[in-house]
């Protein structure tokens, strides 16, 4: 297996209107690792993952998919997106759908899937995940908890190439941070490759490989969780962290 | 896979201990009070309708002109004579009211989902779509109406029909497909776009994003306003009157120019009150319906 990276990014830019919120962002994330964007509200996290995904698009720079180009204008962005798995802070799950429904309409409609072979693959996800009994439920009558682990299934159905959570736990109540972040650390010892946008640093220090944080637009201070959360050494990095202490967050 | 099937914790709250709960006193006697209250509300409300039905029938009986309104609207033996005749006629604003809904709901999801395509090939149909809503929503119905009933058949033109129902109906789906794909379109827009980058993160085109995640949401919620035009479609359709064509409106006209009296007026008017009744109650029905399915997980 090589070791290129599964996401590279270069010189990314990225602007809304007159505020720019990636300036100048390089990223390298190799497979089978996982990386924890950290940084203050509104430092680009979420940006960054979302032009990842391509649904949004860069002013500059570039990102590379398994050393593909995908910021190319000729890339077909649908297929860069099949292989790429998203999970949203709001869940985004499909309302009028159960969450069979929710879980095989992408392997069904996008990759030309059976429904019996998607619908086997949908239960035992669902099933892995503690959610066995919730296939023929609609959203609205489940948990946060269980509505943001149907939404990594829904992700997972696909076996996407890389998966991108964006601060996923960040709408849930602090009992049920828990059963979302076990998940996330089983996904990690199955070798999936995963960046994350987190505000929960014990478990970004935890689960990490590396750790990137994010000021001004830029990746200011990147390592592995024990340099950046151990000793780090940009001055804002030392005061984000420190204000993460005192807020009891780590 | 190392997950550890994590706790729905909801589940341990109802295998507790066994329930020995007896009503006290306190909720006993609050709940006494509560019917007390009920019933008094009740006689009060029954009280009340009584004086104001009174007072209205009174106001109405002793305006100066009220024999004669009596005579020339309310008067039985016309009544009875126009009520066959107004019926015969309302199966023709049924059969409008069936075909051009069909017609109107098909049209007006075209022209909404013309209106909202994205990309720049597709820019003359939106401006299409959207000079037609804006023409036809603009355009008073009895004009489109005359201009194409009356029109039309003016043309002359070889196989174009000059028949005075199908031109009204066809002036009806004009109209009201521009109101239904304005509808539509709201329900479009009202469907949170994160919806959309979810659909496309999976990797769905536009199209089937369209199909499977935003379109099913925008039809649900627009049920309500969709059968509100409907409503109004079924008692526009007495408007294809104008053109000669016997409906219930006209079968009433007849009677009422031959004997000029104008009772048979307010017995079609009653039979479209009638009509639309269900319609409505229909309305409420499905949406009370389609709140409960949500809530309660639905079709399990």
């Amino acid at each position: 297996m090589s070791d290129a990276p599964v996401l590279r990014m270069e010189s990314v830019r990225k602007t809304f209107g007159d505020s720019v919120v990636l300036r100048d962002v390089d990223l390298a994330v190799a497979p089978h690792t996982v990386t924890a964007l950290i940084g203050a509200s509104g430092s680009g996290k979420s940006t960054l993952l979302r032009c990842a995904n391509l649904l949004e698009e860069i002013d500059d720079g570039a990102i590379w998919l398994d050393d593909e180009e995908i910021t190319d204008p000729r890339a077909d962005h649908d297929a860069v997106r099949r292989r790429i798995g998203v999970v949203f802070q709001a869940y985004n799950l499909f309302p009028h759908m159960t969450v069979l429904d929710n879980i095989t309409l992408a392997p069904r409609r996008v990759h030309g899937v059976s429904r019996a072979e998607a619908e086997e693959r949908a239960r035992e996800l669902l099933e892995r995940l503690g959610l066995g009994g919730k296939a023929d439920a609609y959203p609205d009558r489940l948990s946060g908890g269980q509505q943001q682990r149907v939404a990594i299934v829904r992700a997972l159905a696909v076996r996407p190439r890389l998966l991108l959570l964006d601060e996923i736990t960040a709408a849930l109540d602090p009992e049920l941070v828990g059963e979302v972040l076990t998940v996330v650390r089983g996904l990690k010892d199955e070798g999936m490759t995963m960046v994350l946008a987190t505000h929960e640093m014990g478990f970004a220090r935890d689960v990490a490989d590396q750790v990137c944080f994010l000021d001004g637009g830029v990746v200011l201070e990147r390592g592995s969780a024990e340099q950046v959360f151990g000793d780090p050494q940009q001055e804002r990095t030392q005061r984000f962290l420190r204000r993460i202490v005192e807020a009891g967050r780590l | 896979m190392t997950v550890t099937k994590a706790e729905s914790g909801e589940d341990s709250g109802e295998d507790g201990m066994r329930d020995t709960y007896v009503p006290s006193q306190r909720r006993l006697d609050r709940e006494r009070h509560k019917r007390v209250r009920a019933r008094r509300a009740t006689a009060i409300a029954a009280l009340s309708t009584l004086v104001t039905a009174v007072v209205l029938y009174l106001v109405v009986v002793s305006a100066p002109g009220w024999e004669r309104t009596k005579e020339t609207f309310f008067d039985g033996q016309y009544a009875r004579e126009a009520l066959p005749k107004v019926l015969d006629g309302l199966w023709l604003n049924i059969r409008l009211l069936l075909i051009c809904g069909v017609l109107v709901l098909v049209l007006g999801m075209l022209i909404a989902i013309a209106r909202t395509l994205p990309g720049p090939v597709f820019f003359p149909l939106r401006a299409l779509a959207a000079a037609y809503t804006d023409f036809f929503r603009g355009l008073p119905l009895i004009i489109n109406l005359m201009i194409v009933v009356f029109g039309v058949p003016a043309l002359r033109l070889q196989g174009v029909t000059v028949d005075p129902v199908l031109l009204g109906g066809t002036a009806l789906t004009l109209t009201y497909s521009a109101y239904v794909a304005e509808v539509f379109r709201a329900g479009i827009e009202s469907v949170h776009p994160s919806q959309r980058a979810a659909a496309r993160s999976l990797g769905l085109t536009n199209r089937q994003a369209l199909r499977h995640v935003v379109l099913p949401q925008a039809v649900r919620r627009q049920v309500p306003p969709l059968l509100n035009d409907l409503v109004s479609l079924q008692k526009d359709t007495g408007l294809v009157s104008i053109g000669g064509a016997i409906d219930a409106v006209r079968a009433s006209d007849i009677i009422a120019q031959r004997s000029l009296n104008y009772t048979p007026y307010i017995v079609a008017g009653l039979v479209f009150v009638a009509l639309t009744i269900p319609m409505t109650r229909f309305t409420d029905w499905v949406t009370a319906r389609m709140d409960r399915q949500r809530a309660q997980g639905g079709a399990i």
